[in-house]
């Protein structure tokens, strides 16, 4: 099975959450709907020659996080949650909000100068 | 027996006038490939000569596929696929000759899966081998070596003198030997990117002994490079797993080989950046480290 993921040796992540990051983000697109079957462990480790270890790892992870579903002896599938992919959207906003606070207190700005910003942000992508 | 280990040696000793290779202890599971990495004169190609039953050891048990290579090698032998950079096909014979000739002795042989390798390697059954370069020797014995369908393929530098394109293709090849859970590798490379990004267990040998041997998820989860900038003056407190320390003044770069986040809590907001290693890094740590532990 063709699964489109890609890998690169110069990102400073480790392979497992580039990996993940990458399924997760075929689900919240919703490329990968609700019950799909994910590659097996080792048809994937093959396809991205990357190790068995690496991929079990990715999905066990995955599986923690309840974004996928292993049954035993049958394989991993998309986990069948409703609104799983507005989740991990809000995961994904809760995490840049965070980094942009961070910098933010970097910058010694204040919360109501911070709360502009995002606000002209805001206004900028209703532009377009 | 489905759990039986591919390689299993235990407390192995091999002395020669000038060096010995001492309580050798590993482990191969089926299914795996495990890297094997060490500098030049470590040990790697003795240890993989006493896996294959071609010299015997001084002391201690070395099973492969579940038989005793003392006293049964032939059984074992039959099911190991064996290919280094160093082995030399005959130069008068052609590749389809040496295919024929595999064939007659193996009853293994998958022809339909030698064609296919051929096609893929981009060879020719009638090439002669002294027409060949070193990359395609390599691919024509890997051929010779992965047709026979072995349990267990022991490979030493399969890649080393290979182009990136060849280094791929190989590699991709081993991969595919590995969506048959019930097949291993074990292999031997001084390249710690593919090592890196193909192997489930990596051991690390160095001057006859084995460093560590351990899955490569938990090296790479273990060991970091933590930066300190501490006040003027400050010393650096004595902490448990740091292997390494570097700079001086104010900024320290300290080695930590069983890292978690607890163990930083006393330096509080010195933490300028702690960062992750990659295998080749650890390796060159690890290696520095148990010799300054060995006195050597």
């Amino acid at each position: 099975m063709y699964s489109g993921i890609s890998i690169s040796q110069t990102d400073a992540r480790p392979l497992y959450l580039q990996i993940m990051e990458q399924i997760r983000q075929r689900i919240a697109a919703g490329d990968w709907a609700a019950g799909k079957e994910l590659p097996s462990i080792r048809a994937l480790a093959a396809d991205l020659a990357v190790s068995v270890i690496t991929i079990k790892r990715a999905y066990l992870d995955l599986e923690s996080e309840g974004v996928i579903v292993t049954r035993h002896g049958k394989g991993s599938f998309v986990a069948d949650v409703n609104g799983l992919a507005g989740e991990l959207q809000e995961e994904k906003l809760d995490e840049h909000l965070a980094a942009a606070a961070a910098i933010a207190r970097g910058l010694d700005l204040s919360d109501e100068e911070l709360a502009a910003r995002l606000r002209r942000a805001q206004r900028e992508v209703k532009k377009k | 027996m489905s759990d039986m280990k591919h390689i299993s040696m235990h407390a192995v000793r091999k002395s020669y006038r000038f060096f010995t290779l001492d309580d050798l202890s590993l482990e191969l599971e089926p299914g795996q490939i495990m890297g094997f990495v060490g500098p030049n004169g470590a040990g790697k190609s003795t240890t993989i000569r006493l896996a294959l039953g071609l010299i015997a050891p001084d002391a201690g048990e070395i099973r492969v596929l579940g038989h005793d290579m003392q006293r049964d090698p032939a059984a074992a032998k039959r099911d190991i696929g064996f290919v280094s950079d160093t082995m030399r096909l005959l130069p008068a014979a052609t590749l389809g000759w040496h295919m024929r000739f595999v064939a007659s002795i193996y009853p293994g042989w998958d022809e339909a899966y030698a064609t296919t390798l051929v096609k893929r390697f981009n060879l020719r059954p009638e090439q002669g081998i002294r027409s060949l370069s070193s990359g395609e020797h390599v691919k024509a014995a890997l051929l010779l070596a992965l047709a026979r369908r072995p349990k267990l393929l022991i490979l030493d530098e399969p890649t080393s003198g290979l182009d990136p394109v060849a280094r791929h293709e190989i590699i991709s090849e081993f991969m595919d030997v590995l969506r048959d859970d019930s097949r291993s590798i074990l292999f031997s490379s001084h390249n710690t990117v593919d090592v890196e990004r193909i192997s489930d267990r990596i051991t690390f040998i160095d001057r006859g002994r084995v460093v560590e041997s351990n899955d490569k998820e938990v090296f790479l989860d273990h060991w970091r490079r933590v930066h300190l900038q501490l006040p003027p003056g400050a010393k650096v407190p004595e902490l448990p797993h740091v292997v390494g320390r570097s700079g001086e003044g104010q900024f320290v770069t300290l080695t930590i080989n069983r890292y978690s986040e607890e163990l930083l809590a006393p330096f509080g907001a010195h933490v300028r950046d702690v960062q992750r290693m990659n295998l080749e890094e650890i390796f060159v740590a690890n290696v520095m480290y148990h010799r300054e532990a060995r006195g050597l």
